[in-house]
Formats: C-alpha cells, structure tokens, sequence
C-alpha cells in the first residue's frame, strides 16, 4: 500500500494525492492526518486532488470524514484542484461532500484558510 | 478479452487502470471515462467486499450503429442480492456506506444489467458508449 505523504508549511499541512488511490490509502490517510493534527495543532488542511482521476463513493466519503475530523481538531479542510471530469461524475453519483469547502487551487485555498483564521 | 482478478484493494485500481486504457482507446470523451472508470471502482469494490471477491472482463464493444463503447462484466461467488430493487435505491447501503455505490454505478454508465439471487453470486454488465 502506498502512503500520501503530509507536509506542514506554518499552521497549515499540505496534502497532494499523487497515487492512483486505493481504499487503505485513504483510509491511512485519515488515520495520518489526524495524528499530524493532534501533534502539530495546526488550523487548516489542504487537500490537493489536481492528480485524482477519479472521486468515487468511498473516496468521496472518506473525504468529508476528513472534513469532520479536522474540525474536532479545530482546523478547516479544503479540498483544492478537482478536475471539471471529476466535477461532474462525482455530482451525478450523488455526493455533496457536504462540510468540506473546496477552492480552485492550492493558492486561493491558502487564502480561503488565512483568510477565515 | 482480459479477465482481471478482484482479490484486494490493489485490483480494483488495477481494474480502474484497465477501463480507462479501454475506454481512451474506443474514443469516449474525458469525462465518459470518468464516469464509467468511477462506475467500475464502485462495482469492483462490491464484488471485492461483499461478494468476497470475483473478477472483472473489460472489452471494447461496437453497437449496431456503429459506436464503439466498453463493456464490463464483473462477477462474484457471493452471497449474492436478496432484493435487487431495494439494493439499488439510493441511499440503501447493506453495511456502513453512504448506499451511492450500486445506484451510482447505474446512473454513470449508459446500459445496466445486474443478475443475483440469495446464495448464488452476482453479475453486473456495465456498458459506456461513445456519442
């Protein structure tokens, strides 16, 4: 299983999903992020999808549980980067993800952070 | 025609990697093959966790009219659906999921055939086809 590496830049960790990813990774993924949250204490997470070809149910679910998760560590997550094709095909499956606040790119999802702080 | 082992996590991206290289190939638009590889990732997920594995067969197929498109026939030996009719309302979900898979799936590809019954495994026929 590959392992979505987490980087902390100031009060923000930065998430860039480069792998083709399968479910245990993402489920790593949230165990690893919670943890960096506890010990960093660090207030936003961006997760950067420009990568992701595909958001299906579980991905998408586990995604608003990030979501929720960070923000019992009061922190606030942006999902930044979802390609147009995911766009659409994640709209017509049925998810929302419902809680997580998107931004265009990691720039405007750093505003969007700094700016809410 | 490839017939792709559904045994773990790391098959269902190697089932994903197989529909897009199929679908690119057969000319379906970008997010055609969004749509039916995030189909095949929720159908091999299915057959990986409750039909407790099985296997996927992606062909390049061409309608009467001449389109081309992808067909995909995924199969489990499971316990297989008691009531497919409640299993594809959205929303319905069997363990801890959102119930989006299988109804979701239906709604991504163009053609949907699923056979099941209680003790007897299940077969879902997905097809995209090109516009």
């Amino acid at each position: 299983m590959e392992r979505v590496p987490i980087l902390k830049i100031g009060p923000t960790l930065f998430v860039s999903i480069q792998i083709d990813l399968q479910d245990e990774s993402v489920v790593r993924l949230q165990e690893d992020l919670a943890d960096e949250l506890a010990r960093t204490g660090a207030k936003g997470v961006i997760i950067d999808i420009t990568a992701v070809e595909i958001v299906d149910s579980f991905i998408g679910r586990m995604l608003t549980m990030i979501g929720s998760i960070s923000r019992l560590f009061d922190a606030e997550t942006v999902l930044v980067g979802m390609r147009p094709a995911v766009a659409i095909t994640l709209t017509e499956l049925g998810l929302s993800l419902r809680g997580v606040r998107t931004a265009l790119n990691a720039e405007k999802g750093l505003a969007l952070l700094t700016g809410s702080s | 025609m490839p017939e792709l082992p559904i045994q773990s996590g790391d098959d269902v991206v190697r089932v994903r990697q197989q529909v897009r290289v199929l679908a690119a190939e057969s000319g379906l638009s970008l997010v055609d093959q969004t749509k039916l590889v995030t189909a095949a990732s929720e159908l091999a997920r299915n057959a990986l966790v409750h039909g407790g594995g099985g296997l996927a067969r992606v062909e390049v197929v061409r309608s009467d009219s001449g389109k081309n498109g992808v067909r995909i026939d995924f199969v489990d030996e499971g316990p297989g659906i008691p009531d497919i009719d409640l299993a594809l309302t959205d929303g319905w979900t069997s363990g801890g999921g959102l119930g989006l898979g299988l109804s979701g799936a239906r709604r991504l590809v163009d053609e949907f055939e699923l056979t099941s019954k209680a003790g007897g495994g299940t077969s879902v026929v997905v097809t995209k086809w090109s516009r």
